[in-house]
């Protein structure tokens, strides 16, 4: 236990103080922390990051919960191989899951040379805030997926069966009995989304540098600009919302989110 | 078995659809790197030169991944697996916040904690030119992995009941250690590992701040030829990861869920694989 504790104070406790004190000793001092607010550059980058991890944690959201739902209420030939193949991403890390975005719809990526052939023109969005967003997605769905799949395996059926015979429509079903037992599964996997989506940094670095994401924008300063103070109150204000949003999922979801952390 | 309507036929064409999105992108970088020419594709002829090329001219950043994550799963399992089995043993507060602590670096995205690291022992040039600062960022972010996998194995079953028991028939500490606790807890040490190993060779938020030129590991190498090499080097490249952690996935998959255990357990065993996934996405809070 002493050796975890150690590692963990020396490490970590230690550094993120020492980040928490650079931050207010820089050429600004204290106005640093306020820098976030009052510098239109880094506020634009904050409420970016947070409008896109927002959708992508959306988007993941519905689009896992078709599939997953699907997943486990049906037994089908392939079945198997379809879950191993949603999952494969897990291991990926974000600067290849960039590459995998570029792949699709980079300047030579597959998308482009579809919509060349079909439309004449080429579509290339990788280098974008929507490339950013394509390539979250890519990482969060397989996350999602098997959380919904882990709780929809624990539904009553007995439930949905009492709602059938009494006559709900199947779309009642879906949403008076089916998402509601859901909830916490998706807000637990959503937190997770989107604090992962906040402080996902290696797929901006592959797609390209000027994404003006809250992670690129941290790293800019620290490297290029060397405003150490200023990366570092940036990175305090991004650890706190994604830290924010893991605990609240985990006290409105209760106590099935502790893998949240 | 229902009759297969409208809806299921919709569904999973759905499903697919999004199975396609994930692997397409796969199976396109493999061809890329494995092709004589990309822009022909498969047909211009199947190469291993630009896997060759790779490991001119990257084969070091491959051997100190393999070295971090070694060297991490060493670390993670000397400190986790105690720690691990101390916190399911206290139930006090005390005992809650310090588990709190040990997973707090998967909260906060990796960025952070490798800046925190920086401005505290980026002076000491030794240790900074080392790839031991490396592998602290490392096993700061996997340690949590480890602990939480043995503890999840710990507290379904009730190693307490028999290591009481044991302890009560006079079996010394030594027997009662790996008679009862590293039996009982071998699952979950296993799937820690696999994924303390997994997740050490494919981090890159940390490892990209705190390297130097000559402590580069294979996601920096990564995105350093993404960035400047030909389109077919960066693909072999991604083809020689996928090589490495295809196993390691297959592996997690198929010692990841813990098997029916001897001892008594109070209640079902979770089916760890699929409780551990969000753990697999934390982490990339600090992707």
């Amino acid at each position: 236990m002493a050796p975890a504790i150690a590692i963990s104070a020396a490490f970590f406790l230690l550094p993120m103080a020492r980040l928490a004190v650079v931050g207010g000793t820089g050429r600004q001092g204290l106005a640093a922390y306020l820098a976030f607010l009052t510098t239109p550059r880094y506020f634009e980058s904050l409420v970016a990051t947070i409008v896109l991890s927002t959708l992508v944690t959306l988007a993941t959201l519905a689009i896992a919960t078709v599939a997953g739902l699907f997943l486990e209420r049906n037994r089908f030939p392939g079945r198997d191989v379809l879950i191993s193949l949603l999952t494969f991403p897990l291991a990926l890390p974000g600067v290849v899951v960039g590459f995998m975005v570029i792949m699709l719809g980079g300047r030579q990526g597959l998308i482009g040379d579809i919509t060349s052939i079909l439309f004449g023109d080429k579509l290339v969005f990788a280098y974008s805030m929507a490339g950013l967003f394509v390539g979250y997605l890519y990482f969060s769905i397989p996350r999602v997926i098997l959380t919904i799949m882990a709780a929809a395996e624990k539904l009553d059926p007995a439930v949905e069966e009492a709602a059938r015979s009494l006559g709900a429509p199947p779309w009642r079903v879906v949403r008076d009995v089916i998402l509601p037992a859901l909830a916490p599964a998706l807000i637990a996997s959503g937190a997770i989304a989107f604090a992962t989506a906040m402080g996902a940094f290696g797929t901006a670095f592959t797609l390209a540098t000027n994404i003006d994401v809250l992670p690129m924008t941290i790293y800019t300063e620290f490297t290029l600009r060397a405003n150490i103070a200023v990366a570092a109150t940036l990175s305090l204000v991004l650890g706190l919302i994604t830290w924010l949003a893991l605990n609240a999922a985990r006290s409105l979801a209760g106590s099935t989110v502790a893998a949240a952390g | 078995m229902k009759k297969r309507d409208l809806l299921f036929y919709l569904q999973l064409a759905f499903t697919v659809l999004v199975c396609l999105f994930l692997i397409v992108p796969v199976i396109l970088s493999v061809m890329a790197g494995l092709a004589v020419d990309f822009f022909q594709g498969i047909k211009s002829g199947l190469t291993l030169r630009w896997v060759g090329e790779v490991w001119n001219l990257y084969a070091s950043t491959i051997y100190l991944s393999l070295l971090i994550a070694l060297a991490c799963l060493a670390v993670t399992l000397v400190i986790g697996v105690p720690a691990a089995y101390v916190l399911a043993k206290r139930q006090g507060r005390l005992a809650r916040m310090i588990e709190e602590t040990l997973t707090l670096p998967l909260a906060i995205p990796g960025l952070a904690i490798a800046l925190a690291l920086l401005v505290t022992y980026g002076g000491l040039r030794e240790f900074r030119a080392s790839w031991l600062f490396i592998l602290v960022g490392h096993v700061l972010y996997t340690l949590p992995f480890m602990v939480r996998s043995v503890l999840a194995v710990l507290s379904t079953g009730d190693f307490r009941t028999l290591e009481e028991g044991a302890a009560s028939l006079g079996a010394s500490f030594w027997q009662r250690l790996f008679g009862i606790v590293l039996p009982n807890c071998r699952s979950g040490i296993i799937a820690g590992s696999l994924m303390v190993v997994t997740l050490s060779i494919g981090e890159f938020n940390l490892t990209w701040m705190l390297h130097t030129p000559l402590t580069k590991t294979l996601p920096v190498g990564l995105a350093d030829s993404y960035a400047s090499m030909r389109l077919e080097i960066g693909s072999a490249y991604t083809v020689v990861f996928l090589v490495m952690i295809i196993p390691l996935l297959v592996a997690l998959q198929l010692y990841g869920k813990p098997r029916r255990r001897r001892v008594v357990i109070e209640e079902e065993t979770p089916q760890t694989a699929a409780a551990l996934a969000p753990r697999l996405g934390a982490p990339e809070a600090s992707r």
